[in-house]
């Protein structure tokens, strides 16, 4: 272990799939790196703890997604689809078609699945809080989420982060 | 090319960030202080990624090296 163990303090605060890698990546390579990581799960970031990750990703009021056809000649799958607000809001399920075009092309170049890296912080001992209040609010039960995850709220990850190294909200 | 025979070999060929360090750290828990582990991987990433995992745990990268897309290092488990 190297003399000064660092200490990573994340907030995941939303939890469509394009917002779920980053708490994930940043959290596991911390820990590959013998750091100390904590992730506080609040808001829409709370479902990431589901132990049935349904995370999503949607075009609408996201305009700098690329849309890109995870399939074909290259030239093909290199395009970017400009598809209009008025296609992406009203066109039924096209959410989940847009999800599954982004799985694929994620598959494609072998990054990693969202499960697999949480499951790659699980293993690493990163530190999971699901945040209490949000859980109130909207319903969520402990017995939802996976084991590992703790409760806490904002004093408790006040607390936490309080002599980390690097905090991000996310 | 350096004369180190290592200790055992890890294959992290087509996978992408965070993954080749992830899985160093697993791989390096199952060798004796000393050891050397060696990585092969083809994120061009890896590189940057991996001096910055050595410095930040005190491994030592004893070697990183590139040759036909694929890029790999030699790592000594120090602690």
């Amino acid at each position: 272990m190297a003399e000064d163990t660092k200490k990573l303090a994340l907030i995941s605060a939303r939890g469509t799939l394009d917002w779920a890698y980053p708490p994930f990546i940043l959290g596991s390579a911390a820990a590959s790196m013998d750091w100390e990581v904590g992730i506080f799960f609040t808001f829409y970031g709370l479902p990431l703890l589901k132990k049935d990750l349904k995370a999503k990703v949607s075009p609408l009021g996201n305009p700098a997604m690329p849309m890109k056809m995870p399939f074909g000649p290259e030239g093909f799958q290199n395009i970017n689809w400009p598809i209009p607000n008025i296609i992406t809001s009203n066109v039924p399920f096209f959410e989940d078609m847009a999800t599954s075009l982004m799985k694929k092309t994620f598959k494609n170049k072998n990054v990693a699945t969202v499960e697999e890296l949480r499951d790659m912080c699980v293993e690493l001992d990163v530190k999971m809080i699901a945040c209490q209040m949000t859980m109130d609010v909207f319903g969520f039960t402990k017995e939802e989420f996976i084991d590992e995850c703790e409760i806490g709220g904002a004093a408790a990850f006040l607390s936490y982060a309080a002599d980390a190294n690097i905090t991000l909200f996310i | 090319m350096s004369d180190v025979t290592p200790d055992k070999t890890l294959d992290c060929t087509g996978l992408m960030c965070p993954m080749p360090v992830v899985k160093t750290k697993k791989a390096l828990k199952e060798l004796e202080v000393g050891q050397v582990l060696e990585m092969v991987a083809t994120d061009p990433g890896s590189i940057p990624d991996m001096e910055a995992w050595a410095r930040q745990t005190g491994h030592e990268l004893l070697e990183s090296e590139e040759g036909d897309g694929k890029y790999r290092f030699l790592i000594k488990k120090t602690h």
